[in-house]
């Protein structure tokens, strides 16, 4: 029991050891390029500090009042008969109580915490992979149905549209998707791509799906059936249920997969999480520093999102 | 009730053409008991999934109370809800509760609400002995309740007739007679039931009628005494020497 413990503890420090010489490595490597390493040039690009002035919008009237020893409330009365009011800094105040105050003067200023342009790129990340993957399970459903329809021109239309996207890369499909459909149909580029993620997603869906569906024993459709259930009723309380809960670690897979090809759609402009990256990099020359961080939070979204995952299925192994 | 006129039925396995059911006819009266016998491969399960279209025949014609059920106008899912089927490995859902998995269709099917639903399910399963593991999952279950469940499932659509494809075939020894058990007092009931089986002594005691299938086609229909005394084919002969 011990000697065990003591063998586990060894491995264990064999793999810091192994950790640490990496990172010791990575040192060594970027001494021999001469580089310089700007780590606190990065936080300001999660969130910072700016001064934000305030202007009165019309000719009125000023009353201030004082909220603590740093802040004042001002209410700005104005004669066309509206009202504005804001926090200032006391020490910013260009007015006293019951001052007029004549169009566009400064009244104050404020400190505002701000999301920096990293979070806004995340941000974008998350809306994009949502949205799509949202949009790639319908497609990736109705394509994967399609797939074992008995009907010739679905099926027909079904392996067309999977073996067309997955038989073509993604960056391609992005860029057609913007410069031709997105010229062509006038949408977006958020859009644009978007749609091109949901379709390259969905047909990979599909296939998970497929494999799910067919992966239930036949005999499972037909007791459904042979009680007077439809297709369509059998499909939604028999089928799906039982083989979402099997597809559920390739579909997990196909979506952290997808967080990741998100980055692709930066090359048309759009600026998620790679995009920002890439403008810090060009005002700040640390791109080293860029890179590793944007990595680290794409990791922390699709870790978190296995680690979800894991919970689900935990919960869902229940029944069986 | 149930009018099986000259119908055929093919496979395609591989290259080979397989005549599962080849010119069959037969009908069964209400509240008749037939029970199919016959050889591995000899078409009586097709046979019976033929009735409510799981299987769709190729040739002939299948007639329950006077509908022609292949026709192009028939509503089959109308037809099925009125045929209850039981299979031989049972088919249970699942990730449904036995509560759930007999519940299911009343509601879907038959648009009972959920309390009308409930009352049905536990008088079943009182019928079937098994009333207290309406909220177990169906994993929890020995065999021969899970078969229980999936009759009082098959029985909870108020069904006109009710198949049963080799209902015991997949049980241990000791859990066939709970089984059979509730198919006699079906069979005692009056309920018209399709059984294929090897349950001589089921067949024996609640028969109106046996079928011997072999390759296909029904090669002898009689009552279940003429069968044990003295049957007219050959094969018939080979068979009930081989099973019993």
């Amino acid at each position: 029991m011990l000697s065990n413990l003591l063998k586990k503890g060894f491995w264990y420090l064999c793999l810091v050891a192994v950790l640490v010489f990496l990172g010791w490595g990575l040192t060594v490597m970027t001494d021999k390029i001469d580089y310089t390493w700007y780590w606190n040039r990065i936080p300001q690009y999660f969130f910072f500090t700016g001064e934000v002035e305030k202007f009165a919008n019309e000719n009125g009237t000023i009353h201030i009042q004082q909220l603590d020893d740093k802040f004042s409330q001002v209410s700005l009365e104005y004669d066309i008969g509206t009202k504005d009011t804001f926090k200032v800094r006391t020490d910013s105040l260009k007015f006293q109580d019951g001052d007029r105050v004549t169009d566009v003067d400064k009244v104050g200023a404020l400190q505002v915490f701000s999301q920096g342009i990293l979070i806004e790129g995340l941000i974008t990340t998350l809306e994009i992979s949502l949205y799509s993957s949202v949009l790639g399970i319908i497609f990736g459903l109705v394509a994967g149905l399609g797939r074992i329809s008995k009907n010739p021109l679905i099926k027909g239309l079904a392996t067309i549209y999977v073996e067309l996207i997955r038989g073509t890369p993604l960056l391609v499909q992005i860029f057609i998707f913007y410069f031709f459909l997105g010229t062509v149909l006038q949408i977006d580029r958020f859009a644009a791509g978007t749609m091109a993620l949901a379709l390259f997603v969905g047909a990979y869906v599909a296939e998970i799906i497929r494999a799910g569906i067919q992966s239930i024993h036949p005999g499972q459709m037909e007791a459904s059936r042979s009680l007077g259930m439809n297709y369509f009723q059998t499909m939604t309380y028999i089928i799906l249920p039982q083989a979402f809960k099997r597809i559920m670690p390739p579909l997990a897979g196909q979506f952290i997969s997808l967080i990741k090809d998100s980055s692709l759609v930066s090359v048309i402009a759009i600026t998620d999480l790679t995009k920002a990256g890439r403008e810090i990099s060009t005002s700040t020359f640390a791109t080293f520093e860029v890179l590793f961080t944007i990595a680290a939070m794409y990791l922390m979204l699709t870790l978190s999102l296995s680690m979800l995952v894991r919970y689900i299925e935990r919960r869902f192994a229940v029944s069986d | 009730m149930i009018k099986i006129d000259n119908i055929c039925k093919t496979f395609i396995v591989g290259t080979h053409v397989v005549k599962a059911v080849d010119h069959c006819s037969t009908h069964i009266k209400k509240g008749e008991v037939v029970v199919v016998i016959g050889p591995s491969g000899s078409g009586k399960s097709t046979l019976l999934r033929c009735i409510n279209q799981l299987e769709t025949i190729d040739s002939g014609q299948i007639l329950i109370d006077d509908v022609d059920i292949t026709h192009r106008k028939t509503n089959i899912n109308k037809i099925r809800a009125e045929v209850g089927m039981v299979f031989q490995s049972f088919n249970l859902f699942p990730h449904k509760s036995v509560q759930e998995n007999i519940n299911l269709a009343q509601q879907k099917v038959r648009k009972r609400s959920k309390k009308e639903a409930n009352e049905k399910t536990d008088y079943l399963l009182k019928k079937v002995g098994i009333e207290q593991k309406a909220h177990v999952f169906p994993s929890q279950l020995s065999g021969g309740q899970q078969q229980r469940v999936a009759i009082a499932r098959a029985l909870a659509m108020d069904p006109k007739i009710m198949l049963f494809d080799e209902p015991t075939s997949a049980l241990d020894p000791e859990m066939v007679g709970e089984v059979l058990e509730v198919m006699l007092t079906l069979a005692k009931e009056g309920m018209t039931m399709a059984v294929v089986s090897h349950e001589m002594g089921f067949a024996r005691e609640v028969a109106d009628a046996v079928v011997m299938m072999d390759e296909g086609k029904i090669i002898e229909v009689g009552d279940p005494e003429h069968f044990f005394t003295n049957p007219d084919q050959e094969r018939t002969k080979l068979f009930l020497s081989q099973i019993l």
